[in-house]
C-alpha cells in the first residue's frame, strides 16, 4: 500500500476576519516548473538555493517593451542598465534583442567592452568616472553623461589633450511631483544649473552636446512623472536648439519603471496596481510629441529600463530547513535562503509559492533566512500551505538587483542557471567554491602555521 | 405584466456600527418596482451580519479580499457566476474598487454588469489630490498639503493657522493646535498608513453629505443632502434628515457635469459659518445611509442597475425633505452550523 | 493527556468547544489524531498509526505531534493534569 503525502496537523480558531480555503486558494497555487523544467529537478541537479533565470521571460519581457515604445514613438532605444543584472548571459540576451549599455563604472564598462558591444553604444553614467575609464571612453566614441561641474571640467581638458571632441550629455535632475526628489545626480533643471552646464559645454566647443538625460528615480509608479520629465527635457533641448542652432539627437529618460513586485506596505499586490509598460509609453510619447520638436525632426529616445525589465524572469528556489514555533505561538519557517542572496526582500513582500501541491490549509507564517542575523527575514507574514522540512518553494521576480548587490556572507553564493527558449538549462554562473574566496586572500608570513 | 428577475450580487454586508452599505443597499433592491431580485451576497468575513439575514440575501459566497489579487478574485467570481448566473455586481467597499474597476471588461465579457467610476476618476478623487481636483473642476476644497518629510512640518504655520487636520493616506484623521501636535500625529499616522501626510486646512462649520448617481455623461441621476443628527463615536451617522439646499445641489451637479462621474457617490462637505461649502472627500460608493435616499424617493441602487445594464433612466426630480433615519442595532439568532458553514465552505 | 469530555468533532474537520464557544477547524490529519487521541490512544501508538499510513519520518512526527498538543492545550482543549488525575 502506498502511504499518503503527510501534512502536519494543524488546528485554527475559526475568527471573524479570517479568510477561509476559499479566500485563500490561489493564493499559492504550487509553482511545480519553470519553463517546462521542474523544480524538483533542478534542485537535484545544482542544488538549494537555486537561482533560475528565464530567457523566454526575458526576450518576451523586452519585446513587450519595445513594442509598447514603437507603436508610440518612432524612435526608441533601449540601453541595458548593466547593475540590475550584468551576468554576461543576461546582457547579452539584451543585447541580442538590440539594446545598447548602459554602465556605471570602470568594472562595468570593461564589462561590456570586452562582451563586444561597440564603444559607440555604451552609455557611460554615473558620479564616478576615473580619468583613465573617460580616456577609455572618449577613445570608443562612447556617450558621457556627466554628472557633475568637476567631471565636465575634466573631460574637456580630456579632450583638448587627445584632440577629439567627445559626444556628451548632461544628467539633469528636476522636480517631477514624486516623492523623494533624486536631487543628488546631475544638474537640478529648476534652479538653472543644467541650464548653466549646458552653456558652459556649449561654448567650451570641446565636447559635442548629443543628448540629456535624466533618470527621477527607481520603482516608479507614476506614469504621470515620466510625461513631466520628458516635457522639461524637451524644453531644455528646444532652448538648446533655439540658443545655439544646435540640435539635441537623444532625450535619455534613464531607468525607474516598477516591476511587478509588490512593495512592503502596499495593500494590493503590485501586478495588479503597478503601471504597465504601455502606460508609462503613453504618457512619455505623449509628451514629447506634444512638445514643439518638428515632426520630421524628433529625437531618439533612449531607455534604461532595468528592474521592470528582468524581475519577472528570476526566480529563487529553496528548501525548508525547520518549522518552528515562536514564543508567542507564531509559525516560523527557516528557508536556506537568506538575504545575503534576496536582497530585495528589504523592499518587496516577495511572492513565494510552494515547488508541490498541497491541500487548502495554511498558516499565517514568518519567514526566515538560515544567518544567524535577527535582520534576515524574508518575509514578515505569508500565508503559507503546510510545508515540510526539505519541502522547496519557488520565490518569484527576483531578476533584478539581487545577483548584483547580493553578498558573500557566511555562506557561498548558489548557481545560476538560464532556462534557454528550448527549455534546456545552463549554468551561467557557477556556485562560489572556499578557494573563489580563500584565493584572493593572503596571510602573511608571520601569521602563518599556527599551529606550530 | 410579470417584472422581470434580475441576480443581483452585492458586497458590503457588515451592517455593525461603522457599516458597510450592503444591507441598505439589498433593501432598496427588494422595493424596486421595474425589476424583481435574486441577491447573492458576497462576505469577506464570517460575521458580516448580512449573511445571516436570509429574507434579504438568499446565498452567500465568501470572497477573497483585495490583497490576493485580481486573479483571486476573478477565478472566485467565475465559479459564483456559474451558480447564480449573475447580471449585476454592486461593490460597495472602497478598497476593492479597484480590482474590480480593473475586472469591469472582464466581467462584461461574462454577462455580469456594473456601473463604477473609471479608474481615472477613481484616482483623481483621492484624498492625496484634492487640491489639483478642486482646482481642475473648479470646486471649493480646504487647502491641503501632502508632506513626507517631518522636517517640512515647521515652515507649515506659515501657510495653514492652527488648528489643522492632520489626515493619513487612506483612514485617520487628527485635529493639531500646535507644531508638536502636528508632529506626534504626522509621527504615528505615518507607522500605520505609511506617506504621504497630509495636512488640510480646518473649516470651522457643520458637516453635510450627499449621495446620489451619475450617468458618466455629466447628468445627474439622483442627489439628495442629508445632516447628520447622531454621530457616533467612530465619526458615522447614527440619525440623520434630508434637507433642501441648492448649493449643495450645485455643488453636486457640477461635480458630476465637470467630472463625467460615473456611478454611487458620496460627498462629504463642510459649511462655514459664512455659508461657503467646501468639499471635504468624495466617497466613490453608494454610503451605508442610502436607504434614506429611497425612503425619500430615489431608490438610487435601482437606478444604478438599471444603468448598468444599459437601460435608461430618467433622473430624479425631486425627493422629500425633512425625511429622517434613524438607525437601529438588531441582534439576530444564528445557529453554530451557520458560522461554521460560511467559516468552512466560504458558502451559504 | 484527554480531549475535553464535551468537545464536538465534525467530519467536516469542525472542532467547537461548548465551554469557551470558540470554534476551531481542523485538517484530516489532525481530526485523524483528535480521534486517536479519543480513543485513549498513547503517543506511541498513534505514531505508529501515521507512520503506517503517511510518508514521514519518526522525528518529524514527533516533533509536529508535540506542536499539535501544545496548541491544543494553548486552546484549553485538553483535560488538565489535576483534572486527569482527580
Ligand atoms: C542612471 C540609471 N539608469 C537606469 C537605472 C535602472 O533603474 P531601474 O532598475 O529602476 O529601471 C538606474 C538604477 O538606479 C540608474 O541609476
Amino acid at each position: 500500500m502506498s502511504k499518503i503525502r503527510y501534512e502536519r496537523p494543524v488546528i485554527k480558531k475559526l475568527e471573524t476576519g479570517m479568510p477561509n480555503k476559499f479566500g485563500t486558494r490561489t493564493e499559492y497555487a504550487p509553482m511545480t516548473h519553470i519553463d517546462g523544467v521542474s523544480v524538483k529537478s533542478l534542485i537535484k541537479e545544482y542544488g538549494s538555493p537555486l537561482f533560475v533565470i528565464s530567457e523566454k521571460t526575458v526576450r518576451s519581457t523586452i519585446r513587450k517593451a519595445r513594442k509598447a515604445f514603437e507603436t508610440r514613438y518612432p524612435k526608441v532605444q533601449f540601453a541595458w542598465s548593466y547593475k540590475t543584472n550584468y551576468l554576461n548571459a543576461i546582457c547579452s540576451i539584451f543585447h541580442q534583442e538590440g539594446s545598447w549599455a548602459e554602465v556605471v563604472s570602470g568594472f562595468e564598462y570593461d564589462k561590456a567592452i570586452s562582451l563586444g558591444v561597440d564603444g559607440k553604444k555604451i552609455i557611460f553614467n554615473g558620479p564616478e568616472k576615473s580619468e583613465e575609464d573617460l580616456c577609455k571612453a572618449i577613445q570608443n566614441d562612447s556617450l558621457i553623461h556627466i554628472d557633475h561641474l568637476d567631471e565636465l571640467y575634466t573631460i574637456s581638458e580630456l579632450a583638448d589633450k587627445s584632440k577629439s571632441r567627445p559626444r556628451v550629455a548632461i544628467r539633469v535632475n528636476m522636480d517631477t511631483g514624486v516623492y523623494p526628489m533624486w536631487d543628488r545626480f546631475g544638474f537640478n533643471y529648476e534652479n538653472g544649473q543644467a541650464w548653466d552646464a549646458i552653456n558652459k559645454i556649449m561654448h567650451s566647443g570641446r565636447m559635442e552636446l548629443v543628448g540629456l538625460h535624466c533618470h527621477i528615480g527607481t520603482f516608479m509608479l507614476s506614469p504621470f512623472a515620466y510625461g513631466i520629465a520628458a516635457s522639461k527635457l524637451a524644453e531644455l533641448a528646444l532652448s538648446v536648439e533655439q540658443k545655439f542652432k544646435h540640435e539635441i539627437k537623444y532625450i535619455d529618460l534613464g531607468g525607474g519603471f516598477a516591476s511587478r513586485n509588490t512593495l512592503k506596505g502596499s495593500y494590493l499586490p503590485g501586478s495588479d496596481t503597478n503601471p504597465t509598460f504601455d502606460d508609462f509609453a503613453e504618457a512619455i510619447s505623449s509628451a514629447l510629441l506634444n512638445s514643439n520638436f518638428k515632426q520630421d525632426n524628433l529625437p531618439l529616445l533612449i531607455l534604461e529600463t532595468g528592474r521592470a525589465l528582468i524581475d519577472e524572469a528570476g526566480y529563487l528556489l529553496g528548501s525548508v530547513i525547520s518549522n518552528k514555533r515562536s514564543s508567542t505561538g507564531r509559525r516560523n519557517t527557516i528557508l536556506d535562503i537568506g538575504v545575503n542572496i534576496l536582497f530585495t526582500s528589504f523592499w518587496y513582500d516577495h511572492k513565494i509559492t510552494p515547488a508541490q501541491s498541497f491541500t487548502q490549509y495554511s498558516e499565517d507564517t514568518c519567514v526566515y533566512g538560515p544567518l544567524c542575523m535577527n535582520i534576515d527575514v524574508i518575509r514578515e507574514s505569508a500565508s503559507l500551505p503546510l510545508l515540510n522540512r526539505g519541502d522547496q518553494v519557488v520565490i518569484q521576480n527576483v531578476g533584478a538587483y539581487n545577483m548584483t548587490q547580493w553578498m558573500q556572507f557566511i555562506s557561498l553564493r548558489p548557481h545560476v542557471v538560464l532556462i534557454d527558449m528550448d527549455e534546456k538549462p545552463h549554468v551561467i554562473r557557477l556556485r562560489e567554491t572556499l578557494d573563489n574566496i580563500t584565493g584572493m586572500e593572503k596571510v602573511p608570513e608571520h601569521l602563518a602555521n599556527f599551529n606550530k | 405584466m410579470k417584472k422581470r428577475k434580475l441576480n443581483i450580487a452585492v458586497t458590503g454586508l457588515n451592517a455593525i456600527d461603522s457599516p458597510g452599505p450592503g444591507v441598505s443597499v439589498i433593501r432598496a433592491l427588494r422595493e424596486a418596482s421595474s425589476f424583481d431580485v435574486n441577491i447573492t451576497g458576497l462576505s469577506y468575513e464570517s460575521l458580516e451580519p448580512g449573511i445571516y439575514m436570509h429574507d434579504l440575501v438568499d446565498r452567500t459566497y465568501s470572497i477573497p479580499y483585495p490583497a490576493a489579487g485580481i486573479d483571486t478574485l476573478l477565478a472566485r467570481l467565475e465559479y459564483i457566476h456559474e451558480k447564480e448566473k449573475l447580471d449585476v455586481i454592486i461593490p460597495n467597499f472602497d478598497a476593492e474598487l479597484y480590482p474590480f474597476i480593473k475586472l469591469e471588461p472582464k466581467l462584461k465579457a461574462m454577462g455580469i454588469h456594473m456601473f463604477l467610476p473609471t479608474l481615472h476618476q477613481f484616482e483623481e478623487r483621492h484624498k492625496v489630490n484634492l487640491n489639483d481636483f478642486g482646482r481642475k473642476y473648479n470646486i471649493s476644497v480646504p487647502k491641503s498639503k501632502v508632506i513626507y518629510d517631518l522636517n517640512t512640518v515647521h515652515s507649515l504655520p506659515s501657510e495653514f493657522s492652527f488648528p489643522m487636520i492632520v489626515k493619513g493616506k487612506f483612514y485617520d484623521a487628527s485635529i493639531a493646535y500646535s507644531i508638536e501636535q502636528v508632529k506626534s500625529y504626522f509621527n504615528k499616522i505615518s507607522a500605520k498608513w505609511g506617506l504621504p501626510i497630509i495636512i488640510q486646512e480646518f473649516i470651522h462649520g457643520t458637516e453635510f453629505n450627499v449621495t446620489g448617481l451619475g450617468d458618466g455623461k455629466g447628468n445627474t441621476i439622483a442627489a439628495v443632502p442629508m445632516r447628520k443628527q447622531y454621530i457616533t463615536d467612530k465619526g458615522k451617522a447614527w440619525g440623520g434628515i434630508s434637507i433642501s439646499d441648492e448649493k449643495m445641489l450645485d455643488m453636486t451637479r457640477k461635480f458630476l457635469k465637470n467630472t463625467k462621474w460615473r456611478g454611487g457617490f458620496e460627498l462629504e462637505l463642510m459649511k462655514n459659518k459664512d455659508g461657503e461649502l467646501y468639499l471635504l472627500e468624495i466617497n466613490p460608493r453608494l454610503p451605508a445611509w442610502i436607504y434614506l435616499a429611497v425612503g425619500v424617493g430615489q431608490n438610487i441602487p435601482e437606478a444604478l442597475v438599471n444603468l448598468a445594464l444599459g437601460e435608461k433612466v430618467t433622473p430624479f426630480a425631486t425627493y422629500d425633505v425633512g425625511k429622517m433615519f434613524i438607525r437601529y442595532a438588531w441582534d439576530m439568532i444564528v445557529d453554530r452550523e451557520e458560522f461554521e458553514q460560511i467559516s468552512i465552505y466560504g458558502e451559504l | 493527556m484527554k480531549l475535553r469530555k464535551n468537545v464536538a468533532v465534525s467530519e467536516a474537520g469542525l472542532l467547537f468547544n461548548p465551554v469557551t464557544g470558540e470554534s476551531f477547524s481542523v485538517n484530516p490529519i489532525g481530526i485523524e489524531i483528535l480521534n486517536l487521541i479519543r480513543e485513549e490512544k498513547d503517543p506511541e501508538q498513534i505514531g505508529r498509526i501515521i507512520l503506517n499510513k503517511y510518508t514521514t519520518d519518526q522525528a518529524t512526527f514527533e516533533k509536529d505531534y508535540y506542536d499539535f498538543i501544545g496548541i491544543l492545550e494553548h486552546h484549553n482543549l485538553l483535560e488538565s493534569h489535576e483534572e486527569t488525575k482527580a
